[in-house]
């Protein structure tokens, strides 16, 4: 058959939505070639959720990664000429909005976004004067948002492809099947031939998931619902001449929008109950009244929203001679966290996936993941997106539609930074899950894992160490958090605490190629003796951290590698990725239990367990080996994440109720305590100053900069070398430190914490940005008991890396003056580390 | 005065029509549903009557429960209230539907007078059985004007055009009276959102009448045939003008 | 057994005829019987007829008069009727093809009645050789049955090229854009002599009158060639232009319904092609009168 259609591709994008064309276009710029795209669809409209998108783009958002994908796209957009700027207004009926829209200036302060403003009714009347402000308590100005014309963006793409000739676009070509031989993509059949491919990329939005499925994979995303109606026209903007020619509002409060559309008003509504569909009831395009991806508009869940759009521009809603013109259920893909589903399946090699992408961040999703698919890492880092994130319950259907349902209606929530999800709970049970329940565990989920965040039994001590915890009068910072964190961590600091720590991802990397596969991973030297542990950065081909693990050397071709829950999967995969021959990689999370014991008295409380030498000439800080504790044989791990004396308890799954049990018992006249990870995860890192995966250490900060660098780097290769290798010549652009609060209370005189991703400002209010254009943020932030102080951890430029030097951090509309306690990684607490190696 | 206007309910169809299982209905399942052209226009009709001469106006049709959604669509326009015949779905002929919205007529007529007006459309986008009208127009003993493009009241008469061959036919006919209309008698309206907001608290009467045994029963549906055309492509874009114009020459309309 | 026949001036009456033939002897009553037109009168004539003949069955043509008058006499004698049929058989129940959704779908049925009454779409079933059949006299219809009744008519005003009867119609759809857009339809329409036509999606947003609406719920056409452009073919539209010869479409979707019912098509933007026809076809009528 010969209709045009190439027999072979470098890579085949399948879907001329915008994330299609962005990537096809972007692959094409970054030098490949014979890339063809591929729709099921007419173009330019083939019929998927651009067709019908709004189009309008706000650039605050809380997450980095969001707002960095959204500004890169709006550059592209302005470049093409297709975007008009509109200013947009996020207005606040209630004072928890108004707080909250404080919480986007900050998050606008963090990310560069400006200018910004908080607006009164009357500004916003000003701005917007068909409101009734006399709904509204203010308004958060972004001067930046705008409107696109996203099918002209894809056209203009696709033509700049093809006009370098390494583009063929095919639309009709409707996808029957993909092939994969040995674990590797191999071609994708069409109605009008195959394709034999290098590369697949799906971008195909609400029908990903079918196309992954071809492929025997899972792009995890479940198309929705978005209800929109048009109503004209209206007589004030008669002689409209543009598209947009008013901000753009959005009711954050009833999870609405309206925009003007030249003569006509726009409403659309995420507040109606959760319409998830399947790909599979999404209807062929000719049998469509519309297009695939607009539904019939269901009236009676958009009644109240009708409401709420007149109460809020009665001017215009309320005229009867304004008419619904048009109305559907728009389909548009969600997720079960909220982000895209972007990168190179871990199930099928050269298989790539940019899906529940939306038009806002479509052109800037699409040059990160071609940079991704071209050079193994992109400028923004994507690992919050990462297809590869998923553990296996996060791809199955039924949780992709709980927590997609979930998180429909939070689109314009109001979301905790620690909020924890309601649905599809309990899925991973730790072994000693009943007994941590006995203890009135507060449990947090991480990676399915219900894991304790703090004790409530544990109470008792905050009587103990009343004078060293602080209490948080403000609801907010109450939230999601209790005092007895840091109790317990006081707690461990001065007697031991038992952590559990179930949610670690473990992977053994075994045979006559471990070790070469594990160097290759590996910033730091793993030719150590067995026995060793190391903890060491893993990073990207440009030099920024992809992750950062510990690998245990149980044995000549043996490796134990354990990582963080929440990186384990997309750590999996890169290890598998490192893989040389004659290595394998074996999953063992599900197969171990992990249980932390540290503190002064640690030693003791595992000393009248065992018969083993677990005195500090016997089992060194850093080494790892089998002991015996009564019948049970744990691998101990004498590495500590809260800077105290202990080790890391391995112990098959079924075991671990005994061993929490038997150490339990053994610690109770030490005073032992249970610690939840509020203590492992923020406070006591915090004050030793450990950098944590996704937020110190992001593929966008380098090892110097991080503080991480060793004196030396290992002869072998790894991945990322000749990066770090410039970043160490280099003066590093920005230094982490770590900062104290020098005054919590606020002009109302109640005393605040902040929680992290906060701007960090110069002492006269000025933003703090190196020359790669990269601001200061809190990265982490946390109560420190045992140094009575509130940290932050931050990037700052060297010039402001100076002990004692004077910032201010942003908080809910009000600046907090904080100074530089450390510059670099010295601890905080214990900056000797004799406790660790006690 | 008072007006009635009867709707049908039928679903929004795309490119293609696709039925169901057992080939007796359309599988609606990506569809969404209107009312008949013809009777957008009775509805947008009524209304305007309503405006201009003030009175009571009616919406009555005989559907599935979800049919209220277009009794709430012709309140949203201006209608007053509606009257719901429900069926479980299945399809009526003409006679029983006409006899059922008889009944629900003479019913409301015995407790509020009889309608000056009830329209209907000229015949239904999906059945197009062109009757339903005319045999309750004949029960009521009622003069019936199908097919209209143009009603105007004069005095207790009214004056209704008919579009024909070769222009318009006029028929004078006295009320009350039933018309039958056809889509272009007027410009529908779109409803404004104050006007969706008032009928959702309109009344809807419910009903239920029986189903008498069809005696125009359906057997099943059938896609008929491709026409069997088979396209010849002229080229794209604007170079394929010449290939047109040899094409018009060969058709003998140049 | 006898049948009887409304008979119309024309083509589709003889096609009723054609089928009215399967069910018996037919017979016919003209409907310029009663004039002027009034359809209570002919169907009180009709019902006259049907018992004095015993008619077993009776036929019209399925046009707006054959239905109007069909369906009075379903309802004075109380029986079902069967609208716009392709197909009919006598029988048991009688059974029936008729149209659905403008001819978008075919129902078959089953027809209980002690004398089907039946119209028969037009053009659907092709009509036979068969002879005239004898007529019926008419007597003076009673004063109650010319309620209805036309007393006026009212010639077209706008003395263009009716949708109906035009040889060539140049249709525009959503695709033209605004109602601006149709100044290219316009042009190529002037050029040929042609009608403007247009789709249901154009009348509802306003851009045209509803007279210019091809389609099951506007004008019905049988022109030579119909260009349409930029119409995406919905059966409602599609439902209008069984008639139609040749058809041209013109479609930046080569997949569009309409492309494939096309007997020829140019892909593209209709905006760049049009106006290219339109200058081709000058060009052409220039080339022929300097020759």
């Amino acid at each position: 058959m010969d209709n045009g259609l190439p027999r072979h591709a470098r890579a085949v994008v399948i879907g001329c939505g915008i994330v299609g064309n962005s990537l096809a276009y972007h692959l094409t710029r970054l030098g490949w070639r014979d890339v063809v795209l591929l729709d099921k669809g007419p173009l330019p409209n083939p019929g998927g959720s651009t067709g019908h998108a709004s189009n309008f783009i706000y650039l605050v958002d809380h997450s980095k990664e969001m707002t960095a994908l959204t500004v890169e796209s709006v550059r592209q957009y302005r470049e093409m000429g297709v975007f008009i700027q509109s200013g947009g207004i996020e207005v606040a009926r209630t004072k928890e909005r108004m707080q909250e829209l404080t919480r986007r200036m900050a998050s606008a302060g963090s990310w560069g976004i400006e200018p910004v403003s908080l607006l009164t009714p009357g500004d916003v009347k000003e701005f917007v004067p068909y409101i009734n402000e006399k709904v509204i308590l203010g308004g958060f100005y972004t001067q930046g948002v705008g409107v696109v014309d996203s099918l002209r963006a894809g056209t203009l793409m696709r033509d700049k492809g093809q006009a370098a000739g390494a583009l063929h676009v095919a639309p009709k070509t409707e996808v029957v099947g993909i092939d994969v031989e040995g674990g590797r993509v191999r071609r994708v059949r069409t109605t009008q031939g195959d394709i034999e491919a290098e590369v697949v990329a799906i971008t195909c939005g609400v029908w990903s998931p079918r196309l992954a499925r071809m492929a025997g994979t899972h792009i995890p995303l479940t198309p929705a619902v978005h209800q929109m109606i048009d109503i004209g026209p209206v007589p004030r903007f008669r002689g409209a001449k543009s598209d947009i020619e008013h901000p753009i509002v959005r009711d954050m409060d009833t999870n609405m929008y309206e925009r003007q559309a030249g003569g006509d008003l726009e409403i659309g509504s995420y507040a109606h109950r959760p319409i998830l569909y399947d790909p599979e009831d999404l209807p062929p395009v000719e049998q469509a009244a519309l297009s695939p991806t607009e539904f019939p508009f269901t009236q009676a869940d958009f009644d109240e929203q009708m409401q709420h759009a007149l109460e809020l521009m009665p001017e215009i809603v309320g005229d009867e001679s304004v008419g619904v013109k048009y109305a559907i259920n728009g389909i548009l893909s969600l997720t079960s966290d909220g982000m895209p589903v972007l990168g190179e399946s871990p199930d099928v090699k050269g298989l790539w996936a940019a899906a529940a992408v939306w038009v806002k961040e479509g052109p800037g999703t699409g040059k990160a993941v071609a940079e991704w698919m071209v050079h193994g890492s992109s400028e923004i880092d994507l690992h919050s997106s990462d297809i590869a994130r998923f553990h296996e319950h996060q791809r199955t259907r039924a949780h992709v539609r709980a927590r997609a349902a979930e998180g429909f209606n939070k689109t314009y929530g109001i979301v905790h930074p620690s909020e924890q999800w309601a649905s599809n709970r309990d899925v991973r049970l730790a072994p000693f899950h009943a007994r941590e329940r006995e203890l009135g565990a507060v449990f947090f989920e991480a990676a399915g894992w219900e894991r304790p965040h703090w004790y409530e039994s544990n109470g008792a001590l905050l009587e103990e160490y009343d004078d060293q915890v602080t209490h948080r009068t403000s609801e907010w910072e109450s939230r999601w958090w209790s005092p007895i964190i840091n109790a317990e961590h006081l707690a461990m600091r001065e007697r031991a605490g038992l952590f559990d720590l179930s949610a670690f991802t473990i992977f053994d990397v075994v045979g006559p190629g471990a070790l070469a596969s594990v160097q290759c991973a590996a910033l730091r030297q793993m030719e150590v003796p067995v026995g060793r542990v190391v903890y060491t950065p893993v990073l990207s081909p440009n030099g920024g951290f992809k992750s950062d693990l510990t690998i245990m050397r149980l044995g000549d071709e043996h490796f134990r590698v354990v990582t963080g829950g929440a990186a384990g999967m997309s750590d999996k995969k890169w290890f598998r990725d490192q893989l040389v021959p004659g290595a394998e990689l074996a999953d063992l999370t599900s197969s171990m239990t992990t249980i932390g014991l540290w503190g002064p008295r640690a030693r003791d409380i595992l000393e009248s367990t065992t018969s083993d030498d677990v005195s500090n000439e016997g089992f060194k800080f850093g080494t790892c080996r089998v002991i015996e504790i009564g019948t049970q044989r744990v691998l101990a791990s004498r590495i500590s994440y809260v800077g105290d004396l202990g080790w890391e308890l391995y112990v098959p799954m079924e075991q671990g109720l005994m061993l929490w049990d038997t150490l339990w018992e053994a610690g109770r006249p030490h005073g032992l305590a249970a610690c939840g990870i509020g203590v492992y995860g923020t406070t006591g890192r915090l004050e030793k100053c450990y950098r944590a995966h996704g937020n110190e250490l992001e593929t966008e900060y380098n090892v110097v900069e991080a503080g991480m660098a060793a004196p030396r780097v290992k002869a072998e290769d790894f991945v990322g070398k000749a990066a770090h290798l410039r970043h160490r010549e280099e003066d590093p652009a920005a230094m982490l430190c770590t900062l104290t609060v020098d005054d919590h209370r606020s002009k109302s005189g109640e005393k605040r914490y902040m929680l992290g991703r906060e701007p960090i400002l110069t002492r006269d209010g000025k933003r703090i940005v190196d020359r790669h254009g990269r601001g200061s943020y809190v990265t982490s932030a946390g109560a420190g008991p045992s140094v009575g102080k509130h940290i932050l951890m931050a990037y700052l430029t060297p010039e402001e890396s100076v002990l004692g030097n004077q910032l201010l951090v942003e908080y809910m509309g009000e600046r907090y003056p904080a100074s530089v306690a450390v510059a670099g990684a010295t601890p905080l607490f214990d900056p000797e580390n004799t406790r660790i190696r006690a | 005065m008072r007006i009635a206007v009867c709707i049908k309910r039928v679903p929004i169809t795309g490119g293609r029509i696709v039925l169901t299982a057992d080939a007796r209905a359309i599988n609606t399942q990506h569809l969404g549903f209107t009312m008949s052209p013809h009777e957008e226009c009775g509805v947008e009709e009524a209304v305007r009557l309503i405006e201009a001469n003030k009175g009571d106006s009616v919406v009555l049709t005989l559907g599935p429960p979800e049919a209220v959604e277009q009794l709430r669509d012709a309140m949203a326009l201006g209608i007053d209230r509606a009257i719901h015949l429900q069926t479980d779905g299945q399809e009526w002929d003409g006679e029983s539907t006409a006899a059922a919205l008889l009944d629900a007529i003479r019913a409301d007529e015995t407790s509020n007078g009889p309608f000056d007006i009830i329209f209907f459309g000229n015949e239904s986008a999906d059945s197009g059985g062109f009757q339903v009208g005319l045999r309750v127009a004949y029960a009521l003993n009622r003069p019936c004007v199908t097919g209209l493009k143009r009603v105007t009241l004069e005095g207790s008469s009214v004056r209704c055009e008919q579009e024909v061959e070769d222009g318009r036919d006029v028929y004078v006919v006295p009320l009350p009276a039933v018309l039958t209309v056809k889509e272009g008698l007027n410009l529908p309206r779109y409803p404004s959102v104050p006007g969706r907001m008032r009928a959702r608290s309109k009344p809807v009467a419910d009903v239920t009448p029986a189903r008498p045994a069809p005696r125009l029963e359906l057997v099943k549906l059938l896609v008929p045939a491709g026409q069997g055309r088979r396209a010849e492509s002229l080229g794209s874009g604007a170079a394929a003008a010449p290939a047109v114009v040899d094409v018009f020459q060969k058709a003998g309309v140049l | 057994m006898n049948v009887l026949v409304l008979m119309e001036p024309g083509e589709p009456s003889r096609q009723a005829l054609t089928l009215a033939r399967k069910f018996g002897e037919p017979h016919g009553l003209p409907v310029q019987a009663v004039q002027p037109f009034a359809p209570d009168a002919l169907a009180a004539a009709l019902a006259r007829a049907v018992e004095e003949l015993d008619a077993g069955a009776v036929f019209a043509a399925g046009t707006d008069r054959g239905n109007e008058v069909m369906a009075r006499l379903a309802a004075r004698l109380n029986l079902p009727l069967a609208a716009n049929c392709i197909g009919a058989a006598p029988g048991d129940p009688a059974t029936v093809t008729r149209l659905r959704w403008g001819g978008s779908l075919l129902e078959e049925a089953r027809l209980h009645s002690p004398r089907p009454l039946v119209t028969v779409a037009p053009h659907t079933v092709p009509a036979d050789d068969g002879p005239q059949p004898p007529t019926i006299e008419v007597g003076s219809p009673a004063l109650g049955d010319l309620v209805v009744r036309v007393s006026d008519h009212i010639k077209p005003t706008n003395g263009g090229i009716s949708l109906a009867d035009a040889k060539v119609i140049v249709s525009g759809g959503r695709g033209v854009g605004s109602k601006e857009g149709f100044a290219i339809i316009e042009e190529l329409a002037g050029l040929l002599g042609a009608a403007v036509g247009c789709s249901r999606a154009v009348t509802s947003a306003g851009w045209r009158p509803h007279s210019d609406q091809v389609g099951q719920t506007g004008t019905k056409v049988a022109p030579e060639v119909y260009i349409a452009c930029g119409i995406s073919g919905a059966t409602q539209h599609m439902a209008g232009l069984k008639g139609a010869k040749r058809i041209l479409a013109i479609n930046s979707d080569p997949q569009a319904p309409l492309m494939l019912n096309a007997d020829y098509t140019v892909t593209g933007d209709l905006k760049e092609i049009v106006p290219a026809i339109s200058a081709e076809i000058r060009r052409a009528r220039a080339g022929r009168t300097s020759s």
